[in-house]
């Protein structure tokens, strides 16, 4: 014993940033994946009230026709005079639903989900002591609140002349968002927001790929390995492909605006339409990248509460390798209405419609798990069942989006906000609250009260229903995304979409209370909380886990799948 | 390639009013006919409506019936099916009514039925889908040319000169103090562009400063204007009305106070107010007219 804690002291003496270092230095310098994963879990919290309370805003504004909150709120954030409230407050809806999807995306989703669960279950679970480069992996949190950071300045300089903030939306096409658009630095602090952002999932992704194929224990083969694991690893893959492509993007609109260039100016030579090719093919990945870690989750908690193993895991984990490899070649379905070529649109249509089938393999395996076994409806379990049904609507939906006919009535419409939000706003956010649930005891070591959590789950159900749903037959009837004012007779369904968000900020009140008595009542949670079907190896380590595990690395025995 | 059955088009247009909350209930009744009121010429929405615009061109039509008789059964039919399963499953498999799970994690004949069905309901969606596409992109022989060029924050409609045009005007947004009665707050313009009823039109799209959108939902077309580009699309107005549609591509600050509206007139009409309109608009100034003139001329 004491020889093993003198071999550790050297070991220390060696490498000082195996040390432990406390308060504030524990965490900015912090190599240890689980206090970078619960870095990245804090991080996306306070990122995500931010950019859900800018959607309540949104939702307020459209709740009726007309201009009535946000010429308030330029008068208050950009300081605009009560004649200049009405321009104003148009720009400031534009930079809102702007920053809306940018922090939603890269601030909320991908950190909760990636850096967040990511970091802190997928060594536990294929049983390595930490991630493969642990500096790397602080280095690719930290450069997020930097980016953010820039983000968060660029709504505060001028954008478009006279205005404030880039209003161009998240896919920053030009020449909206080249000078002709947005001339001021507003739109430049973005690029270089983004650029960092990238940089910080690149280095992240890279971390993982190397972390899984490298590290893990001995006879965790690859086809024994949690789908979580196997759900990471495509979405790095998808990361590390495409977000050079953006990286790309991004930097030639930097030099269109500040050094003379015209890649996407059709006056010198360059076409506008070249950046949403590049834009698109990392963008389309992306919405991926979002949902198969959401997959992974889903995956687990399913297995865990059925008390079954999850059912066809190689059709699993294959459907996610599928949807990788064929989501990398169907961006141009989100250019249906540029001028695409008739062929083009054939093969785009084709393309996209193909993965509607590796989707509904894992839909159908869900609920095969499910049959037969025998449910525990814990907080968890809610949240992921509830997934299912939601990202079926979703999904289904994407069906109809996916035809380049049918695409032509819907494109830009609410019926596009409509499925997206089901998929992402919904069935992604349902994965990282039943992520969540799930892994909060072992993360804290304290349980939550189980009866707010289910009240928790009923109350974000309903409203996202109900705010989402009726965008639908807003878009149907041909209302279009990102208005601030629109015709009276959209009035109806809008007003029934606002007051499904104000019952979300509810729901969100509900959550801070849930966290709140979790810390405050300090309810012990024990190693494993869920049951002997918890069969992943981050159950069989203690609660909260300790700063070092697997120190002596498990062994894996059994066969494959 | 517009050879739409007439059967299809007629339920098409009852499909506007039984829309589809009600549509399976009351499709057969010809609720078109007991509602005079309603005026079913002009293209806007409805309040509280829940589906697609009524169609007013046959491109328009098809999309309708593909979505409201192919896709729409469909998806609802896969979300049924799905709930109704996940609600089997809570209710005979929880804890309390099957206290011992089984150990199956595999089935072969179930793994590929759910992945062959799939892929068979995808060929049933994609030979109408294919079809309808292929109607959209075919442009047609022209018997009109309207060129539309967006720009911060109006539509610019260009008459060529040899089809009795040669002028340009701007289309603006009415501002909601100015409105009339009969106009529409947020969709009622100053000029409307005017075409003739039963003739193919083939709208030329571009775009002055940054992309803007082509969109008329009744028309069933959305072509981006994009600068440096010429797009194109094509319509043919079956009844007489005001087709209105916005501008559908994030363009900026006033990018919802840019709409798009088209008067739809008998021929006679229309020549009548040709000769107008050259008159009127050329009058204003006649410098910008040579500049159109050329431009317009060159279009062609």
């Amino acid at each position: 014993m004491s020889a093993n804690i003198m071999g550790r002291t050297q070991h220390h003496e060696e490498h000082g940033a195996h040390a432990h270092p406390t308060g504030w230095r524990r965490f900015l310098f912090s190599t240890n994946h689980k206090d970078i994963g619960t870095l990245y879990i804090v991080f996306a919290v306070i990122a995500g009230f931010i950019g859900g309370g800018m959607s309540v805003l949104m939702r307020m504004e459209l709740q009726e026709p007309g201009i009535q909150v946000f010429n308030v709120l330029a008068q208050i954030l950009h300081g605009a005079s009560p004649e200049t409230a009405t321009d104003a407050a148009k720009n400031l809806y534009n930079v809102t639903i702007t920053m809306h999807g940018l922090i939603m995306i890269f601030f909320v989703v991908m950190p909760a989900l990636i850096g967040g669960f990511g970091n802190w279950f997928v060594p536990l679970m294929i049983g390595a002591p930490d991630m493969a480069f642990p500096r790397m992996n602080n280095m690719s949190f930290w450069l997020l609140p930097a980016s953010f950071t820039l983000a968060v300045i660029s709504m505060f300089v001028e954008g478009a002349p006279g205005m404030k903030g880039f209003g161009g939306g998240w896919v920053l096409y030009p020449p909206l968002s080249s000078n002709e658009g947005h001339p001021g630095p507003a739109m430049d602090f973005l690029i270089l927001s983004v650029h960092l952002l990238g940089a910080s999932s690149i280095l992240g992704a890279i971390n993982f790929i190397t972390t899984i194929f490298n590290m893990r224990a001995p006879g965790m083969t690859l086809h024994k390995m949690p789908l979580f694991a196997w759900s990471i690893l495509v979405t790095a893959f998808l990361l590390v492909l495409t977000l050079p492509v953006l990286a790309g993007a991004i930097t030639m609109l930097l030099t269109d605006r500040n050094f003379g260039t015209t890649f996407f100016d059709p006056a010198g030579g360059g076409d506008p339409l070249l950046f949403q090719h590049l834009f698109w093919f990392f963008g389309h990945p992306e919405v991926y990248i979002m949902i198969l870690p959401a997959f992974g989750i889903i995956s687990q908690i399913i297995s865990t509460f059925s008390r079954k193993p999850i059912f066809g895991y190689l059709g699993m984990a294959y459907a996610m390798v599928a949807i990788g490899v064929v989501g990398l070649v169907v961006w141009a379905h989100h250019m249906y209405t540029v001028g695409l070529s008739l062929d083009t649109q054939r093969y785009f249509t084709f393309a996209t419609m193909v993965i509607a089938v590796p989707t509904g393999i894992k839909i159908f395996s869900w609920i095969a798990t499910m049959w037969g076994g025998s449910i525990s409806f814990r907080v968890p379990m809610l949240w992921a069942i509830g997934f299912v049904f939601v990202f079926t609507i979703g999904g289904v939906t994407g069906v109809v989006l996916s035809n380049a006919s049918a695409n032509r009535a819907l494109h830009e419409t609410y019926y596009v906000v409509a499925h997206f939000h089901y998929v992402l706003s919904v069935a992604a956010v349902f994965a990282i609250f039943a992520g969540f649930y799930y892994w909060f005891p072992k993360i804290t070591g304290y349980m939550y009260n189980e009866a707010i959590g289910k009240i928790h789950f009923w109350v974000i159900f309903a409203s996202v229903n109900l705010t989402f749903f009726p965008q639908h037959f807003l878009g149907l009837a041909g209302m279009p995304r990102r208005y601030i004012d629109y015709p009276d007779a959209f009035t109806y369904w809008n007003r029934i979409s606002s007051f499904g968000a104000y019952l979300s900020g509810i729901g969100a009140v509900l959550f801070i209370y849930l966290l709140y008595d979790a810390f405050a009542k300090k309810r012990l949670a024990g190693d494993n909380p869920w049951g002997p079907a918890a069969t992943t190896l981050e159950w069989t380590v203690s609660s909260p886990p300790p700063f070092h595990t697997f120190e002596t690395l498990p062994v894996i025995s059994g066969s494959d799948h | 390639m517009t050879d739409t059955p007439d059967w299809t088009r007629s339920k098409c247009r009852r499909m506007r009013i039984a829309n589809i909350g009600t549509s399976f209930l009351k499709r057969s009744v010809g609720l078109m006919a007991l509602l005079p009121g309603v005026a079913l010429a002009d293209g806007y929405p409805e309040p509280g409506e829940v589906g697609l615009q009524a169609a007013a061109t046959p491109i328009a039509e098809e999309i309708v019936f593909f979505h409201n008789w192919i896709l729409l059964p469909i998806i609802t039919f896969i979300c049924v099916f799905v709930l109704a399963l996940l609600a089997y499953v809570i209710f005979r498999f929880n804890e309390k009514a099957n206290p011992t799970p089984t150990r199956t994690t595999h089935h072969s004949g179930l793994e590929v039925a759910w992945t062959v069905t799939p892929v068979m309901i995808l060929v049933v969606i994609a030979i109408p889908s294919f079809r309808l596409l292929t109607h959209q992109l075919t442009m047609p022989a022209a018997d009109i040319t309207l060129k539309a060029t967006g720009k911060q924050w109006y539509w610019t409609y260009t008459y060529p000169k040899d089809q009795g045009g040669g002028f340009e005007f701007d289309s603006e947004m009415i501002q909601a103090a100015d409105l009339k009665p009969g106009d529409i707050r947020q969709l009622s313009v100053d000029n409307e562009a005017v075409v003739p009823v039963g003739k193919t039109v083939l709208v030329q799209v571009t775009a002055a400063d940054v992309i803007h959108a082509f969109t008329i939902p009744s028309f069933g077309i959305r072509i981006d204007a994009v600068p440096g580009r010429m797009n194109e699309t094509w319509f043919k107005a079956e009844r007489e009305g005001v087709y209105y549609g916005q501008c559908t591509k994030l363009c900026g600050k006033d990018h919802s106070d840019m709409p798009i509206a088209i008067r739809v007139v008998s021929q006679e009409k229309y020549d009548a107010w040709l000769a107008e309109a050259a008159k009127k608009f050329a009058s204003k100034d006649s410098t910008p007219l040579r500049l159109a003139d050329a431009s317009a001329a060159k279009q062609q």
